[in-house]
């Protein structure tokens, strides 16, 4: 009998669900309530066709843009509960106090918070946004490979999935957020959760490859005429080089989780501790992917400052080449910096000279960016919407974090730091106050291009304070502790004259939840109010990018016609030479073909991590077998495209005719 | 101000295209060969890390085998040729493709897997031999990275061979249609690309691997 149990479900038995932990048996009753609350209510209002057939299944770059949006807000929700509760701990363990987090749990809460805030919010965030907003921006009207794009995006879904599977079935890995060894070897974890890590990263990884090979081919292939590379958005730019960065580092990572899978499944000894394994070799390889990661990370959203300064300055940006080359720069320095993240490591002297040093020059083009910025606010007149105003709070808060990363460079501090809470709050001062921000700071900016409406302002800006007094009253603290001597992924502290600080950082932690509800209360109270905040022009901010040369939202097509390029700030130019749209004359438009394949391979890729996580062999074999029988059957499929007919966009065209009123002559001329 | 514009030179003051040719992006050929050139460069990464771990790891031998014991060069060498004429053989195909001869195509593209096959073959007898001498992935550093580096190679022949299998079956549907010659260039450079980082892996494994 148990053998039949067991070849039918592998190691996964009753005792895999934590029915004794309190706290997460709360937690799934929640997710059951609101589960199928929305399942209800989706069922009610027979919503599932709408939303197979007009998202699921599209291949639409906007729709699968916000739908990444989507993934990185809920999964934020997620991030930032592990986040309170590592908070909430530090903050009462303390002496004879243990808390309330046993520490198998503490671990794994650190580990998923790391996981889930890397590689399921940030980058779901940035390429959702990439997805978004740069092929409106180069002209196009989709990307280069629109189904691999609509997979892309399942796959990192799935990846998702499989981390929040782990909460209620079996559990996470315990071993840090890039699942280091020797914790995750098979005999430290033998245990699903450092497999639950693998096969969801590995899955979301092939995801955000294949999304970034499109996004480059779409750069390089498909911009508008008259766009050269130098006459391309800042944001273009940095959407490039992040792209390109991820083309470049994640089959590196690919390739060091693959053998931890053949040294967990297999029994190899590419990172054990005998048989001439080599555990600081797994270190290097995810460092070689960790720290252009970052970059990937962050060039984005200094693109998005770049394009809210230069709009809400009403200038063009200043020092466009410099900030090309800044970029680029940083692109290729980003490879060469990996080994500061381990020179505890004993490399020797002139390595880690050689690693610090590199580290400390990146800062040289970081601080241009940082000047341009600044030279292009210099006697503009600023709007302090809210995308500015992030913009602002971002030079304050990441010059900072920078400064700080400039310190931990220099190898002799290192020594002293590493592995503290200095350095934990060093990365959060600059994730959140440089990709975070960012992120918020796009999402306020190209809302009402994605809506047709604005984001309420009242509640943008509790969403703002939020965010930036909470993000210093959680971290400052953090950096006191760290030059104390306190180290990072510590469960419970003995000396409790150090109990102040982590609860000043909880009340911060506090502070961001304010922001976080601020967040979702704006959206809501947009949506509810989105008559008031109508924008029916497609250009609410004056801007000065091509994406503001067509309605909100953009229909399916993008444009009806393929612009035209002349300057760098395409649609100012537009403005400025009181450009006509053109509302006649309409072509058939080619475009791809929705297709649900994305998400059947998807399906059976969760299958498959499923299986091998839980050694269901027959499960695997069969997912598998079922992976190449549809990836292949689905190149059996020619008709991939279709004609949108000129009299279907001279409908659409026609409506923004009216919308735009009597005053066609000359449209979109600042108001 | 919306007229058309003559290809090449953009009028200043022309802001859209409107001639009956819309610019039709990265759907064309173009777009889809260099996707996949880049994505063979990502996986060219693949490999890079795979080299690299098994330079790491490449005198890890844990009191076990070493390269010289266990390579049979001879062996390895005639592998090696094998799947250097399989490239010439893809290259008959595609000039056959070029001349618009679809059987001669077809031909060429068999003998093509008939010699990954025999490759693939070869590399697994070479395999289990190792193992039945105990020198399997797990006994120590080294055989672990060699038989990642080298399994990995032979998957990809492997996913080679399956993808000629099926453009045969759609050249048979529908002969040498557009999207069948695009995918026909992107398994080319597939296999070349297999070829190049076998001369990297017959080099730096079993040569240096013997003279060490």
């Amino acid at each position: 009998m148990s053998d039949i149990l067991k070849t039918i479900f592998g190691r996964l038995t009753i005792e895999s669900f934590p029915v004794h932990e309190p706290i997460l048996l709360v937690t799934f009753a929640g997710v059951v309530l609101i589960g199928s609350a929305v399942l209800f209510a989706l069922t009610k209002y027979k919503l599932w066709g709408y939303l197979w057939n007009e998202w699921f299944t599209s291949v639409d770059h906007k729709r699968i843009g916000i739908m990444y949006i989507i993934l990185g807000i809920v999964m934020l929700l997620r991030g930032f509960a592990d986040a309170l509760m590592m908070r909430s701990q530090q903050a009462i363990a303390f002496g004879a106090n243990q808390g309330y987090l046993p520490a198998h749990h503490y671990d794994q809460v650190f580990t998923a918070h790391g996981t889930i805030m890397i590689f399921f919010v940030a980058v779901p965030l940035v390429v959702g946004l990439i997805n978004f907003v740069m092929p409106l921006q180069i002209g196009a009207r989709d990307v280069a490979f629109p189904f691999l794009n609509n997979l892309s995006f399942w796959l990192t879904v799935t990846g998702a999935l499989l981390v929040m599977m782990s909460l209620f079935i079996g559990e996470f890995s315990r071993a840090g957020w890039l699942n280091y060894v020797p914790v995750s070897n098979l005999q430290n974890s033998p245990d699903v959760g450092p497999d639950y890590y693998l096969w969801a990263l590995q899955i979301a990884g092939v995801g955000t490859t294949l999304s970034a090979i499109n996004m480059v081919t779409t750069i390089i292939k498909m911009r508008a005429p008259g766009m050269t590379m130098m006459k391309m958005p800042v944001f273009c730019w940095t959407a490039l080089c992040a792209n390109v960065l991820m083309v470049a580092i994640f089959p590196v990572l690919t390739a060091a989780l693959a053998c931890l899978i053949l040294d967990r499944y297999v029994g190899t000894n590419f990172f054990t501790n005998d048989l001439g394994g080599n555990p600081m070799m797994y270190w290097n390889l995810v460092w070689i992917w960790g720290h252009p990661e970052v970059y990937v990370l962050i060039l984005p959203a200094f693109g998005v400052y770049s394009e809210v300064t230069s709009t809400f300055t009403g200038k063009r940006l200043f020092g466009y080449s410099s900030m090309v080359y800044a970029t680029v720069v940083i692109t290729l320095l980003s490879w060469l910096v990996w080994l500061h993240h381990f020179f505890t490591m004993g490399s020797g002297a002139s390595v880690n000279s050689f690693f610090g040093i590199a580290t400390m020059v990146i800062s040289i083009p970081t601080g241009a960016k940082i000047f341009n910025w600044l030279f292009t606010m210099y006697r503009g007149e600023i709007r302090f919407e809210l995308p500015m105003m992030w913009v602002v709070a971002f030079m304050l808060t990441f010059v900072v974090g920078g400064m700080t990363g400039v310190l931990l460079a220099v190898p002799p501090a290192d020594f002293v730091l590493h592995n503290s809470l200095f350095l934990v709050a060093h990365f959060h001062n600059v994730i959140i106050g440089g990709v975070v921000f960012g992120m918020f700071a796009g999402i306020d900016y190209w809302w009402p291009k994605a809506f047709g409406f604005k984001l309420d302002p009242w509640w943008g800006k509790v969403h703002f304070w939020g965010w930036v007094i909470g993000y210093w009253v959680a971290w400052t603290p953090m950096y006191v502790a760290g030059l104390l001597g306190v180290t990072r992924r510590v469960r419970h502290l003995d000396d409790t004259t150090l109990q102040p600080l982590f609860v000043i950082a909880a009340i911060g932690a506090l502070i961001i939840a304010v922001g976080i509800a601020g967040f979702l209360i704006q959206i809501f109270v947009s949506i509810r109010d989105r008559e008031r905040l109508r924008d029916t022009t497609g250009d609410p901010w004056n801007g000065r990018t091509l994406e503001w040369a067509t309605s909100s939202p953009p229909p399916a097509y993008n444009f009806a016609f393929t612009p035209v390029i002349h300057d760098l700030d395409a649609w100012h130019d537009m403005k400025d030479r009181h450009y006509q749209r053109p509302v006649k004359g309409f072509r058939p438009i080619h475009m791809p073909r929705n297709t649900g394949a994305g998400v059947i391979l998807s399906v059976l890729a969760a299958a498959f991590g499923f299986a091998m996580i839980w050694y269901m062999w027959w499960l695997a074999v069969l997912s598998f077998v079922g992976l190449v029988v549809v990836a292949i059957g689905h190149t059996f499929n020619y008709k991939r495209d279709y004609f949108i007919q000129p009299d279907e966009i001279a409908r659409i065209e026609d409506e923004r005719t009216r919308l735009l009123g009597p005053s066609t002559v000359p449209q979109g001329a600042p108001a | 101000m919306s007229g058309a514009t003559a290809a090449g030179t953009w009028d200043p003051d022309t802001f859209h295209l409107a001639e009956k040719e819309d610019h039709d992006h990265a759907h064309g050929m173009g777009g889809t060969l260099l996707g996949f050139w880049i994505y063979l460069m990502s996986d060219a990464l693949i490999f890079a890390t795979l080299f690299a771990i098994y330079g790491v790891l490449s005198t890890s031998y844990a009191g076990g085998p070493a390269p010289a014991e266990i390579f049979e060069l001879p062996l390895v060498a005639v592998n090696t040729a094998i799947l250097l004429v399989s490239s010439i053989t893809y290259g008959f195909s595609m000039l056959a493709m070029e001349e618009g001869r679809l059987n001669a195509t077809r031909l060429w593209l068999v003998v093509t897997a008939i010699c990954g096959i025999g490759f693939v073959s070869v590399e697994l007898y070479e395999f289990s031999n190792l193992v039945a001498e105990g020198a399997g992935p797990t006994r120590s550093a080294f055989l672990s990275g060699f038989f990642a580096l080298v399994g990995t190679h032979g998957l990809h022949v492997t996913i080679g061979i399956v993808w000629i299998g099926v453009m045969l079956v759609q050249l048979g549907q529908r002969g040498l249609h557009v999207e069948n010659r695009k995918r026909l260039q992107c398994l080319s450079m597939f296999w070349h690309f297999l070829d190049v980082v076998w001369i990297g892996v017959f080099t730096f494994v079993y040569l240096l691997g013997v003279l060490r």
